[in-house]
């Protein structure tokens, strides 16, 4: 599961564009993963500058 | 009230829009590609994800001065905050040096209000006939038949609808999807991405004659900056390479702990949090392909040693708009065509791309102990022009294991 904290989400974009199989879209201040696509690499995680997103 | 649909198709509510360039994306890129273009006579949408153009800010709000006319963007002090003399760049243990703003990058020389930048931008393209719709998402490209592309699908205010173009702009930013959608690689390195995070403080002191640069592990691979706006107040932001983060959170921590430090710095008040990354790659091998170009950091047009990209985002939105009026006029709109975009802002940009890359590289290796001898040695050496080459020369010179490897280079 990959989720991202909506208390703690800057909607900055950063994991979207990090984000090697372009999995992540960032709805104005929603995002929405398709976890179909997520290699689980843990990127997002690491540049989220606000540590809002989750990968368990 | 629009009717909320969530169907994926095409709403009957919104109806389908016909132009002959859309671009996606109301940043510096997207509006100043649309305003050259539509300069020329071209029919051209700019759709925008947010609600308002140039807000929330993502910027550190620093730019140099000497291309803003080349460009034709009319200086307004609307959104000048501040006029800087030059940069001081710290070591470690904080020795500094100072360089004046023509030899400082492309982030020193005005402190703007980057949202009122980016609107001034608008309506400069709106005025030249642009057309701009805002609270539209891009969600995907349209393809005919033969897998051409011939527009983007967009949703505004939840309603599906497509817009049918000859040319798509990918001006969406850092996020980078239009791009990868029409299968331009616009994937980066993890030592090619900084994760940012900047506030503003009211309240703090700071010299309004500079903006500051903090290297070393304060941000590894990366720097703090402070950068004032006057009255007290500054943007003071961090970068770090993605390379150097593990954990959850770091950017913060990092920042955090740096003000904490500085006595300055530590009384101030946040009275805003900007987030956000910027990519230091190497420039891509191609931002086109048949009916679709990337501009400013959607295309990765950033300059890798100090991460700004507002003055590459308006120089190639300028080439990009020219080329476009003329694929137009010659109904060319193949990638070969494209090569005079691709050709005119590498002319422009690429070079000092790939130097300063080149030089990101080796500092982003460099411990804080060598920082400090550096400061030491860069205080009686008098560099007529601090640039990466010239910097790494003086490196050479009394620490040749640093730039090893890269001698050819220099
Ligand atoms: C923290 C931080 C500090 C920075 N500091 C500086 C600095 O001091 N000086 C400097 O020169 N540069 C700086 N930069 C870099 C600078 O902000 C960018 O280079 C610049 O914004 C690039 O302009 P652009 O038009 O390419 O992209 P952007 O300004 O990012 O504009 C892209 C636009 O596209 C929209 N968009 C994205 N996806 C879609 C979609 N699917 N549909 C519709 N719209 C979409 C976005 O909402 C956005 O408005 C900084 C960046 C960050 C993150």
């Amino acid at each position: 599961m990959i989720k991202s904290d909506k208390e703690l989400c800057l909607y900055c974009g950063a994991c979207v564009g990090t984000c090697p199989r372009n999995c992540i879209n960032l709805k104005e201040t929603i995002i929405e993963f398709d976890e179909s696509l997520c290699t689980k690499c843990n990127l997002c995680v690491r540049v989220c500058p606000v540590g809002a997103i989750t990968l368990e | 009230m629009p009717r909320r649909s969530n169907n994926v198709g095409v709403s009957d509510i919104m109806e389908d829009i016909k132009c002959d360039i859309v671009v996606v994306g109301g940043g510096p890129a997207g509006s100043m590609t649309a305003k050259w273009a539509a300069m020329h006579g071209s029919d051209v949408l700019v759709i925008e994800k947010r609600q308002e153009i140039g807000s929330p800010v993502r910027c550190g709000e620093g730019i140099s001065k000497h291309w803003i006319s080349d460009v034709g963007i009319r200086i307004d002090n609307k959104w000048i905050a501040n006029e800087v003399e030059g940069a001081r760049i710290f070591s470690p243990s904080l020795k500094h040096i100072v360089v004046n703003e023509k030899m400082a990058g492309n982030e020193v020389g005005y402190m703007i209000e980057r949202d009122q930048f980016d609107k001034a931008l608008a309506v400069d393209a709106a005025k030249a006939g642009a057309r701009y719709m805002v609270k539209t998402s891009a969600v995907g490209l349209l393809k005919d038949g033969n897998n051409k592309l011939i527009g983007v699908k967009a949703k505004h205010m939840g309603e599906h609808f497509n817009i049918f173009a000859k040319l798509i702009i990918g001006a969406d930013g850092f996020e980078s999807q239009v791009g990868r959608w029409a299968g331009i690689n616009t994937i980066l390195r993890v030592n090619d991405v900084e994760s940012c995070l900047q506030y503003r403080m009211a309240g703090i002191e700071c010299d309004t004659r500079y903006s500051d640069f903090y290297l070393g592990s304060a941000a590894p691979g990366g720097y703090v900056w402070v950068f004032p706006k006057g009255d007290g107040v500054a943007n003071v932001g961090i970068g770090i390479q993605l390379k150097y983060l593990k954990h959850k959170s770091e950017t913060k921590t990092y920042l955090d702990n740096f003000i904490k430090k500085m006595p300055g710095l530590k009384k101030g008040k946040i009275i805003d949090m900007v987030a956000g990354a910027v990519s230091v790659s190497q420039p891509l091998k191609e931002v086109t392909k048949d009916n679709i170009m990337l501009v400013g950091d959607s295309g990765r047009m950033i300059d890798p040693l100090t991460g700004g990209g507002i003055a590459s985002a308006c120089i190639a939105g300028k080439i990009a708009g020219n080329v476009a009026a003329e694929a137009l006029e010659s109904r060319d709109f193949s990638k070969q065509f494209f090569q005079k975009y691709e050709k005119g802002w590498r002319a422009e940009l690429e070079e000092k791309f790939y130097r300063n890359w080149m030089a990101k590289e080796r500092l982003s290796v460099i411990d804080d102990i060598t920082f400090d001898k550096l400061a030491d040695i860069l205080q009686d050496v008098k560099l007529e022009k601090l640039t990466a080459h010239n910097l790494l020369k003086v490196v050479k010179e009394r620490y040749p294991e640093v730039v090893k490897g890269f001698e050819g280079f220099i």
